[in-house]
């Protein structure tokens, strides 16, 4: 066995177990460091995958963006100690009955499915090439894609501090 | 142990996003089911990184539907976040079956 597959399949049980445990656990802060363990884990597949371009943004963003986001909301709305309340039992069973279901569903198109490959000259990803097509106006450029995220993400931000700032007391 | 390819993470990311699914239905805090739509996300994004990697190799459409959807994850959760603090200001719980007036 290869160490690469060794790798891949730790991985795997990395991102999925403590995604896993993301989801059951009953202390919210111990599902953020879960959580964290499974963005780690989803940029170590990244890496495998020699993606590493997209492993970096993800580490940057998710890992020490949105979890560091996270848990400071959790410190701010939640009592520290206070256990997440328990679900009701027939939530949790038929939560996991539908889940496993569509599971099951997709993985049975998924095993009967034969995917056809294309066979032309692979364009590594670099960030030479991603830059030159993220920002290219000719055919297949993703320039006008790129400008509508940066609007949308200042009109979130400036939506976030309108929602979030502290109605001011009325002055007569 | 079989080599891992295309299927191996697909099948990674299948499970990732009912575990997902399983959490938001589940949970009746909104930090936790915020989470739950990040695992979700998540999947998805290793979908696309893994067809644009063993099927489409000499195009890199599907790692700019990544970056894509990881900024607008990113606006989402803020957005989200902002929400459920004004929530918690005015209602001093985040559970979702007691912000039933968010409607009105």
């Amino acid at each position: 066995m290869q160490g690469s597959t060794i790798i891949f399949y730790l991985l795997a049980v990395l991102t999925l177990g403590s995604g896993l445990l993301a989801v059951i656990t009953r202390q919210i802060f111990r599902a953020a460091i879960f959580l964290l363990f499974s963005l780690i884990g989803i940029a170590g597949l990244y890496f495998w995958m020699q993606y590493e371009f997209i492993a970096a943004v993800q580490i940057v963003i998710y890992v020490g963006g949105i979890t560091v986001l996270i848990i400071f909301s959790i410190f701010l709305t939640q009592q520290a100690g206070e256990k997440l309340s328990k679900p009701i039992m027939g939530r949790q069973l038929f939560s996991a009955l539908a889940a496993f279901c569509g599971f099951a569903l997709v993985m049975l198109q998924l095993v009967k499915h034969n995917f056809n490959a294309s066979i032309e000259n692979p364009l590594p990803p670099t960030v030479n090439n991603i830059g030159t097509q993220m920002l290219g106006v000719d055919e297949g450029g993703y320039s006008l894609p790129f400008e509508v995220v940066s609007i949308l993400l200042l009109a979130a931000l400036i939506g976030c501090i309108v929602i979030a700032l502290k109605a001011k007391p009325e002055t007569t | 142990m079989m080599q891992p390819g295309l299927y191996q993470i697909l099948f990674i990311s299948t499970a990732l996003f009912f575990i997902g699914v399983y959490g938001f239905f589940t949970r009746r805090n909104l930090i936790t089911m915020l989470m739950s739509v990040e695992l979700i996300l998540n999947s998805v994004n290793l979908n696309f990184i893994a067809f644009n990697k063993y099927l489409w190799p000499e195009k890199l459409d599907g790692l700019f539907f990544t970056i894509f959807i990881i900024a607008i994850a990113a606006a989402e959760a803020a957005v989200a976040i902002a929400i459920i603090i004004n929530l918690y200001r005015s209602h001093h719980s985040i559970d979702v079956e007691q912000a039933e007036e968010m409607k009105y």
